[in-house]
């Protein structure tokens, strides 16, 4: 068994919405090993992207332990919360989130070039632009590129620093089946032959059967 | 990589960048005619001074060295200075406002004026011959639209235009001084004296000379002093008029890129969301906004520039004699300074709301 890479105890997190406080994480209990593809169902409300959100850095928890990739999220400041999403998480989103601008292939310059790993010829990410199947739409912007295509942009933008952890939330939303399978198949490649650890968030008891294992979320707590 | 965002977002908003650009370049053309027109009017005097051809002007007691007009001065100083030692030439000439905007008729003895200054140069018609007959210059013609034999209104009667000549001999708008004394009922007096003397070296001795004489309260100088003295600063009133419409063009410069980058960032709220998930930090975010400011500055700057020469084009064309426009290039950095300056105050309140956004709530922002 592989070390944890994330390790959760009795994680809880209030947001303040005016003077009304809400719990969205009412004690997380989650150990993730490296290398995993875990799939993390439940219905809306549950506290899924709560988690995902605490996981990525994006927002401090409220209380609990939190240990991603060695460090320890409770005592982080903002920025070193910044500093985690540049060098340890990736992001997909389910509407994609490509830089409408710019197009694919700076849309992952960008991403190279926040975590101040610009230069250089990256050998190896060239094999995953061709397994990623956008090797040839590297050039258009957003705009031109099917759902599918934005997706797939988007993922490579996730994992071109290599990050520890890649959280995909809802990846397949946005997609009809054909693309869903695609992306849903490239996730489990990147995880086979990479090892890349992948936590993803769905709705979609069958896009779930794609991880290694699958937890349930349900009023804040995860049941296995 | 940022350049590369900021020149993206430029073009990918190109109405709004436009808008930024001209409302930054405004009050830039606004600093640049105003300083281009105070240089190029006072540029001018001094140029029509020189033309005079002479070395020392006197004038009465009590009369600053720059104001247009009065006729204190009696006529019989004229020919007790053209007896003054080492003086080789006198002439007297009198100056009366027209009424119209900077336009000032001047009252010239044609002789003495033409050994003095060595003569016009008529580009079309000839002297004074007719009683009604006015001479003006090149740029006067061109603003009253009228040439050598029409007839022109001036002082609330009709004159022929006998001559126009070339611009640069002291004023734009000629009568003989006999005329325009009598028109004016100030017979037998004029504005100032103009003496050339024999050798340049003999100008110093020859104004002290005429002090001691005539009396200290006498403005006499060399006409160097005199149109060394023709400044911004010697004119009243102008220079506080500048620093007011430069203080005027930071305040639009300010609001308008904080209000185009407020609205910017609104509109990218999503993206700077999606930068904050990908790891950009604080300074990052602010960086690309204040260098999008920095950009529109910089092109309201040029824009401006262009513009300073589109409204010298225009002037000349309306109001060439008036009001000749300058293009001053010492100006431009300042007015740049300002505009850039100007720029990057008003991204960095827009700047620092967009640093300081919450990532989550930016990415779910539609």
């Amino acid at each position: 068994m592989n070390k944890s890479i994330i390790s959760i105890q009795d994680l809880r997190k209030v947001y303040h919405v005016g003077k009304v406080d809400i719990e969205a994480l009412r004690g997380v209990d989650l150990e993730v090993p490296a290398g995993q593809f875990l799939s993390i169902v439940g219905p809306s409300g549950s506290g899924k992207s709560t988690l995902f959100h605490i996981i990525g850095g994006l927002t401090p928890p409220t209380s609990g332990t939190v240990r991603v990739a060695d460090q320890d999220l409770a005592a982080l400041t903002d920025s070193g919360r910044t500093n985690l999403r540049k060098k340890s998480v990736g992001f997909v989103f389910q509407k994609f989130n490509l830089l409408p601008n710019l197009t694919a292939a700076d849309n992952i310059a960008v991403a190279k070039h926040i975590s101040g790993t610009a230069n250089g010829n990256d050998q190896e990410f060239e094999k995953v632009l061709e397994l990623l199947g956008i090797s040839r739409r590297l050039n258009h912007k957003p705009s031109s590129l099917s759902g599918g295509e934005q997706q797939r942009v988007a993922i490579a933008r996730a994992i071109v620093n290599r990050p520890a952890i890649l959280l995909a939330d809802e990846p397949t939303g946005n997609l009809d089946t054909e693309n869903s399978q695609a992306v849903l198949t490239l996730l489990r490649d990147l995880n086979n032959r990479l090892g890349q650890t992948i936590l993803m968030i769905t709705h979609n008891p069958e896009a779930a059967t794609f991880g290694d294992r699958t937890v349930h979320m349900r009023d804040g707590r995860v049941s296995v | 990589m940022i350049s590369k965002l900021v020149i993206e977002n430029v073009k990918h908003r190109p109405m709004r960048s436009m808008l930024s650009i001209l409302l930054i370049g405004v009050p830039v053309t606004l600093i640049l005619t105003l300083v281009g027109l105070s240089q190029g009017i006072i540029e001018e005097s001094a140029k029509r001074s020189r033309g005079v051809g002479a070395d020392i002007i006197v004038r009465a007691p009590g009369t600053s060295m720059l104001s247009f007009s009065g006729a204190p001065l009696p006529e019989e100083l004229v020919p007790m200075l053209a007896k003054w030692p080492h003086v080789k030439l006198a002439t007297g000439t009198m100056n009366h406002g027209a009424g119209g905007l900077l336009e000032i008729v001047t009252g010239i003895d044609v002789d003495a004026f033409n050994k003095m200054s060595g003569g016009f140069t008529f580009l079309e018609g000839h002297t004074f011959e007719r009683p009604d007959d006015i001479v003006i210059d090149q740029y006067y013609a061109r603003q009253r639209k009228v040439h050598a034999g029409d007839t022109t209104e001036l002082l609330n009667r009709p004159w022929h235009v006998a001559g126009v000549v070339a611009p640069g001999k002291l004023s734009r708008i000629f009568l003989p001084i006999k005329i325009l004394q009598d028109l004016t009922a100030n017979r037998n007096r004029i504005s100032q004296v103009y003496l050339k003397v024999d050798d340049p070296k003999n100008i110093p001795l020859v104004v002290s000379s005429l002090k001691s004489k005539l009396g200290d309260e006498y403005p006499i100088m060399p006409m160097e002093q005199l149109i060394s003295l023709t400044s911004v600063d010697n004119v009243p009133g102008l220079r506080p008029f500048i620093n007011v419409i430069v203080g005027i063009a930071v305040i639009i410069a300010f609001a308008v890129v904080c209000l185009s980058m407020y609205m910017a960032v609104l509109q990218r709220t999503r993206e700077i969301g999606i930068l904050k998930s990908l790891g950009a930090s604080k300074w990052f975010i602010l960086q690309i906004i204040l260098a999008e400011a920095l950009f529109l500055g910089f092109g309201g700057t040029a824009l401006g520039i262009l513009l300073s020469f589109a409204t010298r084009a225009l002037l000349a064309v309306f109001v060439p004699a008036s009001l000749p426009q300058a293009i001053v290039p010492e100006w431009w950095p300042i007015a740049g300074l300002i505009a850039v300056g100007a720029a990057l105050l008003g991204g960095l309140y827009p700047g620092l709301t967009a640093a300081r956004q919450d990532p989550i709530e930016a990415l779910a922002y539609e």
